[in-house]
This record gives C-alpha cells, structure tokens and sequence, in this order.
C-alpha cells in the first residue's frame, strides 16, 4: 500500500471497567492538557486531554465513563455505550484503547471481546503490570495479542514512563475500520463469551497457586463488623479534626490576605460608592468565596485519597444495612460525605448512584449535611450559647452534625415511605483491591473539585455579595428615624417587611436582615450581622463584639431556635441552581426548598415556643 | 479431590468457604434480569471458584463477594440468584 494512504489515529477513546487505572492513565497521558465538561443533555462528565505520541504527533484523548459492559445499566455506562456505538453527537473514535487491569484480567477481558464487535480498530493496554508482577501474575503479552487479534501493550499509569508502549502503538498506522456486529447480547451470548474469555485467560495467564493479593487479608480487619465500624469512625474522626484544625488555620491566611488588599484599595481611593463597590462587593465577595476553600480542599483531599486506595467501597459497603434503613444504599456515602465540605460537588457526586429514586433521595437530603459555610455561624452562636466552656460548646457542635445526619435519614425514610416503592435498590458495587493513592490523580482531582466549587459556588457568591452590597448601601425610600443606615437600606426595608414572618420564631428584624444575605452563603450572615449592629473593626474584633452582644442581648430562646434554622434553612442559593441542573426538574427544586424552609420554620418555632415558655416558668 | 455437596444460592453460603458457582437463576424479564445478566458479566459464571468475605453489621446483608481477583459488594437479595457448589 502506498504510504499516503495510510491513516494515522487522532482522535482515541479509553474505553475500560471502573477501577481499571483508566483514569490514571489518561492523566499520565495527558497531564495537564485536560477539558472538562459534561456530554451533550447529560450530567455525565466528558473529559477530553492532548497527548504527543512517540513520534511526536498529537492526538486527541477521550476518557470514556467506566463501564463494566456496553449493555448499559448506569447514565455513564449508556453515554460510553452510545459515543463508540455512533449513536451521539460524538464522533467515532479512529482508534479504541481497551484499558484492562493485568490484576483482573479475568474481568476485564470480556469487555475487550465485546468491543472487539464494534468493528473500530483496538489496542488493548494491560495496566498495572508492575502490580501483577509483585503478585507473581505473568502475562504472554504476545500470545494474547494473538488470541485476540489486536495489537497488546503492558502499561503502568503510575510510573512517569509507564505508557511508553502504547506510544509506540499510536504512531503505527491504523487497522481497517470493518462494520459493526455488536448488538445488545443476551444472557446467551454473554455465557458464550465468557467461555471464550476463560480460554484466552487460561492460555495466557499464569497465576501463583496462592493468591498474594493482601486485600483479603486487610478486608478481614476493615469490613470486621465490629473493628470496621471502629476504624471506620477513627478515620471520619481524624478527616473532620483536620477540616477544623488545619483548615481552620489555613482560613485564617486568606482572612489576612483579603484584608489586607481591602485595606490597600481603602488607602489609595477616596471614599465613595465605588471604593465601597470595591472592597464591600468585589474583594468582599472573592474572599467569602476563598475563604471556603482550604476546609473544602482538606476534606476532598482525605475523600479523594481514601477512594484512590480502595477504602471508601468498603465503608459504603459497611454503612449499606444502616443506611438502607432510611430507603438508601451505601452508594448514598460518598456524595453525602462530600456534601459536608459543600453540598454543591456533593450533590454531583450523587452521578455514580445508579438507581434513580435513590439518586434523588441523595440529592434531596445532601443540604442537610453540615457544610463549610455553616461552620462560622455555628460557632459564633455555640460559642455565644457556652462562654468560656468549650467542652460544652464542642459538644453542643457534635450534636448539630448529628442533628443533620439523623433529621437527613428521616427525611429518606419519608421519601421512601411515600413513594411506596417496593422494588428492591440494587447494591450490587465492586469493592477494588487496595493500592496507595497516585499522587498524579489526587493532584487532578482537587484540581477540578476545587474548579467546580469556584465556578458554580464562587459566581453565584461573588454576584449576590454585589447585589448584597447594593441593597444594603441604596437607601430606602421609606427612611425611618433614627437606626443605623442599614436598617434605613433596602435590605433593612426587606428585613422589616420579613419581620412578622420571623417573629413567631424568635428571630427580631436585625436577624431578619441578617439572614437576607445569608441566601449568598450561609457563612455571609455573621458578616451580616456585624453590619447590622455597625460593629467596627476587622473580622476578628467583629466577632468578638457579636458574640458578646448576642450572648447579652439575644435570649437563650432565640440562640437556640436561629442554631435549629441554620441546620434546616434551604439557606443557599447555589444549592438550588445545582438541583435544577442535575434533576433537570424545577419541581425537584422548588420541593427541597420548600421542605427545607418547612422544617427550618417548625424546629426553629417549636424550640423557641419551648424554651420561651420553660425559661418565663 | 474435594467433595460436592448439592447447590444452594450463594447468600446462605456460609462465610470463609469456599463455593464454585454451579448455575444462576434467570428471572423471566424486568430489572431483575437486567441484573443477572449483570452478575454474569461480572464473571459469576459456573466453575468460577468464590467465597463470602466479609458480611454486613446487622442481618449477615450485604455480602463482599472475592471471585477470581474481585470482590463485590451484594445484597443477600442480589446474591440469592447465584446458586453454588461449597467445597469441603
């Protein structure tokens, strides 16, 4: 054949089984040259990335959602299904490489027979070959290039030359492209192909007599009924212990920061309402929006790190019985844990539940969950409930965690309940071998949760602080006597207006001005509160001063029922974006605000009715 | 040469022994067929040699499941489809 005829591949897909490295390798491939987006009408993620093969030419990677077969049980599995099916608005791929894990052939092998039918030229990448080699697995790599009739390469993702191999192979022209024969197989076909698989794996593969994978050994002690559980809560222990203490100081840095720049645009401008613009709205906003990021990344660090190794599964599969209790499965876990650095990425998480209705019902429940943002009104109101006794004070934070975590259970078991659904959640979730996280993917990872904590989370903080500062600078119409300007603002205008709504629980208009913006982020109300009550001075002295005003001013009644509100109160208006974006439902939205709104009202009513009365008694 | 006793579905196999897998149940139709043909995918298929690993806190439910060089986390509801071998 004449050389101009030859094509070259430019445009791969890596197409493999959840937990087969396939990330990993598209990350060693493509290092920082990564999009993410989502694929055309779906929450699926789509990440594409840029490598230079050996030659030196550039190709265009698609990581595909993992699947475990293209008979589609799951939204990724279907998106995978439907872009190497040439059913999307993708184009086909030149080039499949069916990344396997040397480990698990025995699984993955299937998936390349399956898509060997598809008619597009293969590669198959046997990953992890350095693990297989501890675990004194030998594979033929040659004899199984012949078995299944494709090209065969050995990489290890986290090596920094460990896809050196596979390169080489996209720098050879391409095999010709044949129609294709898949079809949805039937539990006939699928029988016939794993026969054919054991016959490859039984020729290509030899496996000690003894296994010498240590996860068995290690799942005895971590999935133990009674040692698991414990290990399992030392871990959450030390995770939420290093959100607070290490995040906390961190915050602190960026508190700095963000003052000191206000404090420098302050000296170089005249006062005006643009300087106010500047370091009220603009510097304002980007720091209340910094200023999460340290807790949310400390938190994602540990979430991240501990998935990578093979620790989280294990723990959704302990907590499975628990938690199928309230109507969810232990697939529920993770996005809920996530949702305690900040419900918005949790809430996306909620991707990897494959059953619908459980899927909401984790969505639905997510806000409940103590995020970062609730952290700074806790403790400002904690500490103003306990002066001077933090154990009580610590304790007393425990309990609003908990709280959230019981009331969010309720919640499930209600939906449930109401539903009246009978058929049974399926579980049913690979539980990897462990392995020590890749510093390669951690680093990825955190990347882009703090990316979408900045771009969904950040803007809408960002906007409403500006829009806050407005409301609160123009004067109202109506101007009152006496009072400070801001209750003489059109914030204090809507606050006033709220007051009635708020008084029965508790809150007078200085709380209900307050809680306004608060709809920005809910960390956004302490700040609130200091305006209110025209407390001067930086962050730290402002807080001081509240907490020695509210524990003076405000009675026990109304700290303990604003505590109940800041638990419930759907106080987030990001939160509500997210919800319609994911469900694709403004009903779903307006349901979990609704909810939300009804039990912040009644816990906040019947614990400040409560306590008025047995105080006044 | 171990010995075979007569098949019983895997969520009463009895912890730490060892089972192969001698046939799988196949409902008619409706999502409980779509997870068969799941499980079978997943490589539970007769003459894979498995084992329960680790069971749930409360109910023995749900069951980590090693086959070949993978374990799965199942509900004893999805695990009552798979009929084993124990070996002795």
């Amino acid at each position: 054949m004449p050389l101009t005829q030859l094509a070259f591949p430019a445009n791969i897909a890596l197409l493999g089984n959840p937990n087969c490295g396939k990330t990993a390798l598209f990350n060693l491939l493509t290092g920082s040259r990564q999009k993410v987006a989502n694929y055309a009408g779906v929450t699926v993620e789509r990440k594409e990335g840029r490598l230079r093969t050996a030659g030196g030419r550039r190709v265009n990677v698609l990581d595909l959602p993992g699947a475990y077969s293209l008979n589609a049980l799951s939204n990724d599995e279907a998106v995978t299904r439907d872009v190497i099916t040439g059913h999307s608005a993708e184009a086909l791929p030149d080039l499949l490489v069916c990344v396997t894990d040397a480990t698990n052939l025995r699984l993955h092998l299937r998936m390349v027979l399956e898509a060997k039918q598809l008619g597009l030229p293969l590669v198959v990448a046997v990953n992890k070959m350095d693990r297989a080699k501890k675990l004194g697995i030998r594979i033929d790599l040659e004899a199984l290039a012949r078995e299944l009739g494709m090209p065969v390469v050995g990489t290890v993702s986290i090596q920094a030359h460990g896809a050196q191999e596979l390169l080489k192979v996209l720098d050879k022209p391409l095999a010709r492209r044949t129609p294709s024969t898949w079809q949805p197989p039937d539990l006939h076909a699928v029988r016939h192909t794993q026969h054919e698989v054991q016959r490859i794996f039984r020729s290509t593969v030899h496996e000690p007599a003894v296994d010498a994978d240590p996860s068995e050994r290690i799942d005895r002690v971590i999935m133990h009924p009674f040692w698991g559980l414990l290990i399992l809560g030392v871990v959450l222990f030390v995770t939420f212990i290093s959100v607070f203490s290490v995040g906390a100081w961190l915050t602190g840095f960026i508190e700095q920061g963000t003052a000191w720049v206000a404090a420098l645009v302050e000296s170089a401008m005249a006062d005006g309402p643009l300087r106010g613009l500047l370091v009220e709205g603009l510097i304002g906003g980007v720091g209340g929006v910094l200023v999460f990021l340290p807790q949310i990344l400390i938190l994602f660090l540990f979430i991240l790190a501990l998935e990578d190794s093979g620790y989280l599964p294990r723990a959704a599969f302990l907590l499975d019985k628990p938690m199928s209790k309230a109507g969810l499965s232990g697939r529920s876990f993770i996005p809920l844990l996530s949702s305690f650095a900040c419900a918005i990425p949790g809430i996306m998480a909620t991707r990897s539940i494959t059953n619908w209705r459980d899927r909401l019902t984790t969505i639905m429940i997510a806000p409940l969950m103590a995020c970062s943002a609730r952290i700074p009104v806790y403790t400002l109101l904690v500490a103003a409930l306990f002066p001077g006794d933090p154990l009580e004070a610590t304790l007393l934070m425990i309990g609003l965690y908990v709280l959230g975590i019981v009331s969010a259970m309720a919640v499930a078991w209600v939906m449930k309940r109401s539903t009246g659904s009978t058929r049974h959640s399926v579980l049913l979730m690979e539980l990897p071998s462990y392995q020590w996280p890749d510093w390669r993917s951690l680093a990825i990872g955190l990347y882009e949760r703090a990316m979408i904590f900045l771009k969904r989370v950040g803007t809408i903080i960002l906007a409403l602080t500006i829009v806050m500062w407005a409301l609160y600078t123009i004067p109202s119409p109506r101007t009152r006597n006496g009072g400070s300007p801001i209750e003489n603002s059109l914030a204090g205008e809507i606050g006033h207006a709220l007051k009635h709504v708020f008084a029965p629980i508790g809150f007078n208009e200085h709380i209900a001005i307050a809680l306004v913006p608060g709809m920005a982020a809910r960390e956004v109300v302490v700040s609130s509160l200091g305006l209110v009550y025209a407390m001067e001075g930086n962050e730290a002295e402002v807080g001081s001063q509240l907490e020695a005003h509210i524990a003076r001013e405000w009675s026990l009644a109304t700290k303990l029922s604003l505590l109940l509100w800041m638990v419930f109160a759907p106080q987030c208006l990001s939160t509500f974006v997210v919800v319609k974006r994911e469900t694709n439902s403004w009903t779903y939205m307006w349901l979990m605000g609704g909810y939300l709104f009804a039990l912040a009202y009644l816990a906040s009513l019947f614990t400040y009715q409560l306590t008025s009365y047995l105080t006044a008694h | 040469m171990p010995t075979r006793s007569a098949p019983l579905p895997l969520n009463e196999l009895p912890e730490q022994r060892w089972a192969t897998v001698a046939d799988i149940t196949v409902p008619d139709h409706g999502p409980d067929r779509e997870l068969v043909l799941r499980l079978v995918e997943l490589g539970f298929v007769p003459g894979e040699r498995l084992r329960i690993v680790a069971e749930g806190i409360a109910g023995r439910d749900p069951l980590a499941v090693r086959v070949g060089h993978t374990t799965f986390a199942l509900r004893r509801y999805e695990a009552s489809f798979i009929l084993v071998e124990p070996l002795s």
